[in-house]
């Protein structure tokens, strides 16, 4: 059934505009000391200060209908495309709300947090056996700070082993474009590798590379299986390459949710590879954030992690945080990483555990497949294999033919009550549609999307207009991204105070 | 397992439209001798409900939580009162569960949000504007100096050593990997006095109040940067500038900070937020988003996307300004509802309750002969002070009496042994400082 159009809600108000002079929105803590001269104490105080002044009930309505106007996994399916937006599991957020966890100071003694170390080591070592690594550090904050520790790792080692010429870091074409932006960060140059008509690797071509400038080669940036969600079948051999021109093999982990418990990247020929906890191990994305990324290392690699490495000792038995690591990078944060996200995880990893924990990679393998499958006729898929965890699927004919783009497309899908997937991701694919439905939906729900898709092509065949208007029951039809450039306004400015 | 839906029914039905004999036919592509046996893996035995909750209780009751003990521990990380109302909004599923706002239209609550957060934080620091948020303060001083890099083209930044050690950690791996140089301005007195190690940089950052809780001399620092043809940056606590004058009052070019007291759980530092805000004519070299106000391309009603996107990863790959995508969404939606639900006042109370708590806090320890170590400084909520023992053993036996008095200095500088750094919020009473003073007289008795 086709959508209608819903009511239009009233712009919503800023907080700033339901400020009123004098309100309170929550008791604040009296103080019971005896009162200072705060410009002796301090110097120079501020005159105005701008925040606004609401009851309790305004600011819990506030926020309240402004999430009412935001959609989340909570709320409906998110097939977006290499994001895996699985169910975050409500268990999660009790355990990382126990006072023995979220009431910790950082900088207290670290006798004091055997209970913590204990996690994070937990962590590692579940994390250690699911991806075959030797080694976890936890310290990256988010998936692209954990490309980039990689990274530095890989220059430190390389600097330590007197290959310091290798300034370059190959990046694919389909890859992320966190890649580039963090072989970047760390200084190298970036050349890319194509990905050939099978959506492989192009092995000539990497070869070619190798062979005319292997020795300058420090990394190669792979993402398995690929953003074409297809599983590199020639994954040892590119890594046996990349070895004997003397770079080192880095796996972007953004798709491990196909592989846990199936198969394991540190078995592949991988030196070193990132994990996005908030993708895989249900840790929520907040929106965009908090990120959780750890990185698993083989042992060539692990002299070199930041500090503190958590580690269980093995006379003691105990677990714990050691700073003293000569070759280390040093920080590359400030603490212990997302330890709160890391009890997320972990609790999520236990609900698993060695029994279930399979079922991840093959129901999210499941479901792409049978998403694959039933919208093969209206929307191709772009290779013709076996997807793993997500499905690239291409609206070109729509284009062609009848002038709508895969925005159309996914515009549409919010008047039917479903996110968008990814479009124009990855950037080979013409009119790109990435859709990872992940293992937490049901068949209900994958049918109900696949019925939309398959009535959303169909209109896009007979009633293009509508499609192009899309959105046109949500709070706000297509928003002018030019415009938002062009006027530059990212802030709520005071009024200036009239003259009498 | 009640995160995965399937029947066998189910499974039956999805293998015959995908026209496969069974699950493991869809991983054929990859090679048998890669492939692990279902549950051939060496893991812990799955936990119910019931009993994961024990287990993690059992673990998380091994720590010392500052809940039942009282907490004087801050450099950096600040144990604030929260409002109940910050835990019960970003609990909220539509806030929790969402992904980055890249489809404006399903995400307008979430956009709208971001960009009243941004609006108080820009507000707070006294700057033209500010972005979404960093991963946390380290790394916003971080990518503060890199940018100051890619604008002024000198590979060469300059660090006050009063500014936080682990911060000072960060920058010197972020910066080593770039091949920046990273010179340290000595301190004197608690206080970044000596600025002329700063002939070259690209940036000058400075803390205040800065490690040792000393509120630095701005006005200096500026016409230091100026001398040098430098970039201003200052790192800052955002609650302290709900009562002084905010850096960008003194002419900060960029300004950083940590979000975490205001509205976050001290979660052993993560997950925290990382503030950063800058002036107009540099909003095209900031890192990370940043959302802005529009209106629809074909109607009249406004709406709010993410802005200056050619600047990022996912568009401009290794040209991008930073490899940032994923930053602290819910962290700084708690810093928004935090500051909104306390608002101008209670900001200002907060921080006032701080400098009276402190200031009694020295004072009484004056009066058992403890002194500060930089007296004649002006601080805001910590400072430091000498005790006639080793701080490490102090802190220790206060502990004991269920009080976290603060952070022994001697591991971060090496003249500094019986140097302790003490912070007071406004969470601490009067008879918790006073527990404090009498706990502390007994130990150095």
């Amino acid at each position: 059934m086709r959508p209608t159009r819903s009511k239009r809600v009233p712009e919503p108000q800023l907080i700033f505009d339901k400020s009123r002079s004098g309100r309170l929105g929550c008791n604040v803590p009296k103080c019971d000391t005896p009162e200072v001269d705060l410009s002796a104490a301090l110097g120079e105080l501020r005159e105005e200060l701008h925040l606004p002044e609401v009851s309790e009930l305004d600011l819990v309505r506030h926020f309240t209908n402004l999430s009412q106007i935001n959609y989340g996994i909570d709320t409906g399916f998110y097939p977006l495309g290499s994001c895996t937006m699985k169910y975050n599991p409500k268990i999660n957020e009790v355990t990382a709300r126990y006072a023995g966890f979220a009431a910790l100071h950082p900088m207290q003694p670290v006798e004091t947090i055997p209970g913590a170390l204990e996690l994070l080591n937990g962590v590692q070592e579940i994390l250690c056996e699911i991806t075959g690594f030797d080694a976890i550090t936890l310290q990256p904050l988010a998936g692209a700070h954990g490309e980039m520790t990689c990274l530095m790792l890989i220059k430190a080692y390389h600097e330590r082993i007197g290959q310091t010429q290798r300034h370059i870091v190959l990046v694919p074409d389909s890859a992320h474009g966190t890649n580039p932006a963090s072989a970047a960060r760390c200084g190298y140059d970036v050349k890319p590798v194509p990905t050939d008509a099978d959506g492989n690797t192009d092995l000539a071509a990497l070869t070619k590379s190798l062979e005319e400038h292997g020795d300058k080669v420090a990394a190669l940036m792979l993402t398995n299986p690929s953003t074409l969600g297809l599983f590199e079948p020639n994954i040892s051999l590119i890594c046996k390459m990349i070895h004997d021109a003397g770079g080192q093999v880095f796996c972007d982990g953004a798709n491990m949710n196909a592989m846990v418990g199936t198969t394991r990247p540190g078995d592949h020929g991988f030196d070193c590879m990132h994990l996005n906890l908030h993708k895989t191990f249900s840790t929520p994305h907040g929106g965009g954030g908090p990120g959780c990324g750890a990185i698993g290392l083989q042992a060539h690699l692990a002299p070199y992690q930041p500090v503190p490495v958590i580690k269980r000792e093995e006379e003691s038995g105990e677990v714990i945080a050691e700073y003293e690591r000569p070759l280390s990078i040093g920080r590359v944060s400030a603490y212990y990483g997302q330890f709160l996200m890391e009890v997320r995880a972990y609790t999520y990893l236990m609900a698993y555990g060695r029994e279930n924990m399979a079922d991840i990679s093959r129901y999210a393998v499941l479901n792409a497949n049978y998403v694959r499958a039933r919208l093969k006729e209206v929307l191709p898929p772009a290779h013709d294999r076996p997807c793993m965890h997500e499905c690239i699927l291409t609206a070109e004919k729509y284009k062609k033919n009848h002038g709508v783009r895969a925005l159309d497309i996914s515009k549409r899908l919010i008047d039917y009550g479903f996110h968008p997937p990814t479009n124009y991701f990855p950037l080979i694919v013409p009119e790109c549609l990435m859709i990872e439905p992940t293992e937490t939906e049901s068949k209900e729900t994958l049918d109900a999307f696949c019925d939309a898709m398959i009535e959303i092509c169909h209109e896009a065949m007979t009633t293009p207009d509508v499609l192009h208007a899309a959105p046109s029951t949500a709070v706000v039809g297509r928003l002018d991204e030019t415009a938002a450039v062009k006027n530059l306004d990212v802030r709520w400015q005071a009024p200036k105070p009239v003259l009498a | 397992m009640p995160y995965i839906p399937h029947t066998e029914a189910d499974v039956r039905e999805m293998l015959a439209t995908i026209g496969a004999d069974s699950i493991d036919e869809l991983f054929r592509e990859i090679p048998d001798e890669l492939r692990v046996k279902v549950g051939a893996l060496a893991l812990p035995n799955a936990l119910d409900e019931s009993r994961l909750a024990s287990h993690l209780k059992e673990l998380s009751a091994k720590n010392v939580n500052l809940e039942d003990n009282v907490c004087f521990l801050g450099a950096g990380i600040y144990d604030r009162y929260v409002p109940s109302t910050v835990s019960a909004i970003i609990s909220r599923g539509e806030f929790l569960t969402s992904y980055t706002p890249y489809q404006p239209e399903a995400s307008q609550g979430y956009l709208q949000t971001i960009y009243e957060f941004q609006s108080m934080i820009a507000e707070l620091y006294g700057m033209d504007l500010a972005n979404a948020s960093m991963y946390d303060g380290a790394t916003a001083l971080a990518e503060a100096a890199i940018m100051a890099v890619g604008i002024k083209g000198h590979d060469k930044v300059a660090v006050s050593q009063a500014v936080h050690p682990h911060y000072r950690q960060v920058l010197d791996t972020y910066c080593w990997s770039m091949g920046i140089e990273v010179v340290t301005l000595p301190i004197e007195n608690g206080l970044t006095t000596d600025y002329s190690a700063a002939a070259g940089a690209s940036c000058i950052l400075v803390q205040s109040p800065n490690f040792f809780g000393v509120i630095e001399d701005l006005n200096a620092a500026k016409q230091a940067s100026e001398t040098h043809g430098a970039m201003f940056i200052v790192s800052a606590d955002p609650v302290g500038c709900a009562l002084m004058s905010p850096p960008g009052a003194y002419g900060a070019d960029v300004v950083v900070g940590e979000g975490q007291p205001m509205g976050v759980a001290m979660g052993l530092g993560g997950p925290l937020v990382g503030l950063f805000c800058t002036k107009k004519e540099f909003v095209r070299s900031i890192p990370g988003r940043i959302v802005g106000r529009t209106k629809e391309a074909h109607g009249d009603l406004p709406g709010y996307v993410m802005t200056l996107r050619t600047r990022e990863q996912d568009i401009r790959r290794e040209k991008a300004t930073s490899n940032i995508c994923t930053n602290e969404a819910l962290m700084a939606l708690a810093c928004t509802v935090h500051m909104s639900a306390l608002g101008k006042n209670g900001m200002k109370a907060v921080a006032e309750s701080s400098v009276r708590n402190a200031h009694y806090l020295i004072s009484e320890l004056a009066s058992i002969g403890v002194h500060r170590r930089h007296p004649s400084a002006k601080v805001f909520c910590e400072f430091v002070i000498d005790l006639p023992k080793n701080a490490n053993e102090v802190r220790d036996s206060l502990l004991q009496d269920g009080i976290l008095a603060g952070l022994p200095l001697g591991s971060y500088y090496a003249d500094m042994e019986n140097s302790l750094l003490v912070a007071v919020t406004e969470k601490r009473t009067k008879a918790e400082i006073d527990r404090f003073v009498s706990s502390l007289k007994h130990t150095i008795a």
